[in-house]
């Protein structure tokens, strides 16, 4: 459980008082499996039907990363919607650990694409506000487990302003914190670094890493960054151009603790270029899709004069 | 408390002094009282009516002095402040009811949407018409002109809520009820703030109008009554009492929002 934390180009106080990984509240509940059959979703626009998820099966492993790449607009935030319970499928099941999924709940937190921290309550309160409410935790011993994973994701002096004080990266560290604080059985993690720079992203990873090594959930983790899905996964699905389908999972079996130097190393670089081959093919085909259907659009206004 | 802020303000004057910005403020300010002054004394035409800025001190002065102009200050704020709260007390339920429940936004917002487009103004004649006394007219007048901005307001700020807090709030376990009070209300808190703000704006137009038309007492009818009298430095000092007492109470209404929303203020 406990891994040291010191990483390159952040300074973490060596003389701290407090045990650096104070352990989590007893007995973290056992990760979820997620069992994912022939999922169908599809929406009514204005433009029309619309496919986006069709015959999709997964099965998630409990206490794994599964990473989830695939082009844009395949689905994969619809899929994490689905998960999560805020919207329904039209077609097929979902369940975790053999129950199905009817709804939102705190055993499969979600970290979303955008900052979702409610911007008038403080760092802390944020945090806060799950066992609050389900009125699982209070007093010191909530204060106590809050304050130990703020210092692990170097929060700790931040506990009490609000977030629009807080930078891009922070606010999506508070917000992994958040959600572990529940000990969710399932988190799933829409692109949560999506929009930082560069530095910032692998700095949130290996924040990321860090926690998971310590709270072991199962991770659902959509992301567009072929790097960052290999360097978190211990598996990689790659969803299909819309409507989206799993069209392979790709085992990382890379050893952990993961850093960097990895990256160099040929099961890595192997795996990189078989990713990026399935992930080439769907991107075309996506684009191919939109120029057909532009060339449509182009040929219905000739047609009408 | 106002005091305090004009005693933070002078502190950063030398400061604010080397603001180029603020020192084309003032020099404009200056010169606009100046070409004031000198139309007035060589009584150009049109422009040259209007009293001068001394005149219109010199009678300031005068005024400060007496009981009647402060019983006029009385008498327009206590319409202002009773229109106001009750527009709060009835708008703000209104307008999270209207927010929340579909069904009651479509039975009561096409009455408000009817209503709505007559300018508060517009109401004065009918209300006091209407009412039994000239104050109980133009507290309503005044309760009209801030009603209609909140509810709109609420109901606006509520259905802009972003669906990404109402669905985390229930991935950890919030019920409907938490939902309103933990993220609905909080979330809508800064429009309904804005439309206090405005409403108040609004209501200082509304009973300077209905003063003019209804009553003998208050800022309005002081203005008026300076015109009637052919007292024409009175008449500017109404106006600037009236733009001040504005000034004032949206100054403080925004103050007391900034306690309720400190994440507005702590960016
Ligand atoms: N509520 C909705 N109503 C109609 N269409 C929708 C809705 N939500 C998603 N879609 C459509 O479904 C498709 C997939 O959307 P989704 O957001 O799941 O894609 P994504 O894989 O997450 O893409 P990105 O990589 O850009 O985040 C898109 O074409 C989108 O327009
Ligand atoms: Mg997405």
């Amino acid at each position: 459980m406990e891994i040291p934390s010191a990483r390159p180009g952040e300074a973490l106080p060596t003389n701290n008082p407090e045990p650096p990984a104070q352990s989590f509240p007893d007995n973290d509940p056992a990760p979820g499996r997620i069992e994912v059959e022939s999922l169908y979703k599809s929406y009514e626009t204005e433009s029309g039907f619309r496919e986006v998820i069709k015959d999709l099966s997964l099965s998630v492993t409990e206490g794994q990363v599964t990473a989830i790449m695939g082009p844009s607009g395949c689905g994969k935030s619809t899929l994490i919607n689905l998960l999560a319970g805020y919207e329904k499928p039209n077609g097929g099941k979902i369940s975790i650990d053999q129950k199905p999924v009817t709804g939102a709940g705190p055993d499969r937190l979600v970290v979303f694409q955008e900052t979702a921290l409610f911007p008038w309550l403080t760092t802390f309160e944020n945090v806060a506000y799950g066992p609050k409410i389900r009125r699982e935790l209070k007093g010191e011993k909530l204060d106590s487990v809050i304050m130990s994973l703020l210092r692990t994701v170097g929060l700790e002096d931040f506990r009490d302003k609000y977030p629009s004080q807080l930078s891009g990266g922070m606010q999506r560290r508070a917000e992994l914190v958040r959600a572990l604080v529940n000990r969710p059985k399932v988190m799933l993690l829409d692109e949560p670094f999506r929009g930082l720079d560069a530095m910032t992203r692998s700095l949130m990873r290996d924040y990321y890493l860090d926690l998971f090594e310590r709270h072991k959930g199962t991770q659902v983790f959509v992301t567009s960054e072929l790097d960052e899905g290999l360097l978190i996964a211990d598996r990689l699905a790659i969803v299909t151009n819309r409507p989206g389908r799993i069209k392979k999972i790709l085992d990382v079996a890379l050893p952990r603790p993961r850093d960097e130097s990895l990256r160099g190393s040929p099961e890595y670089l192997s795996l990189k270029a078989e990713a990026l081959e399935l992930l080439h093919e769907e991107a075309l085909k996506s684009f191919k899709a939109g120029a057909v259907n532009s060339a449509d659009f182009v040929g219905a206004y000739a047609a009408m004069g | 408390m106002l005091w305090l802020m004009i005693k933070r303000r002078l502190k950063r004057l030398p400061k604010l002094w080397r603001s180029q910005t603020l020192r084309r403020g003032i020099i404009s300010i200056i010169g606009f009282f100046v070409i004031w002054e000198l139309c007035a004394r060589f009584k150009v035409p049109v422009l040259g009516a209007v009293p001068s800025p001394t005149e219109v001190a010199l009678c300031l002065a005068d005024q400060i002095n007496e009981a009647y102009y402060w019983h006029s200050w009385g008498s327009s704020m206590v319409r202002i402040l009773t229109g106001f709260v009750i527009a709060q007390i009835l708008g703000v339920p209104l307008g999270l009811l209207l927010g929340f429940s579909r069904k009651a936004r479509e039975i009561i917002f096409p009455l408000i949407e009817l209503m709505r487009p007559v300018p508060p103004l517009a109401w004065v004649p009918v209300s006091v018409i209407f009412w039994p006394s000239a104050e109980m007219s133009m507290i309503f007048v005044t309760f009209l002109g801030a009603f209609f901005t909140v509810v709109l307001n609420i109901v606006e700020g509520i259905a802009a809520i972003d669906e990404r807090y109402i669905r985390a709030a229930s991935s950890l376990g919030a019920s409907k009820s938490d939902i309103f009070w933990h993220v609905m209300l909080p979330a809508s808190l800064p429009s309904v703030l804005v439309g206090m703000t405005v409403g108040m704006g609004i209501t200082w137009c509304v009973v300077v109008a209905a003063e003019m038309i209804a009553t003998n007492t208050g800022l309005g009818y002081l203005t008026w009554r300076g015109y009637v009298a052919g007292e024409f430095p009175m008449i500017v000092v109404g106006m600037l009492s009236i733009g001040l007492a504005g000034y004032i109470s949206s100054g403080l209404i925004r103050r007391i929002g900034l306690m309720f929303t400190p994440w507005l203020e702590s960016r």
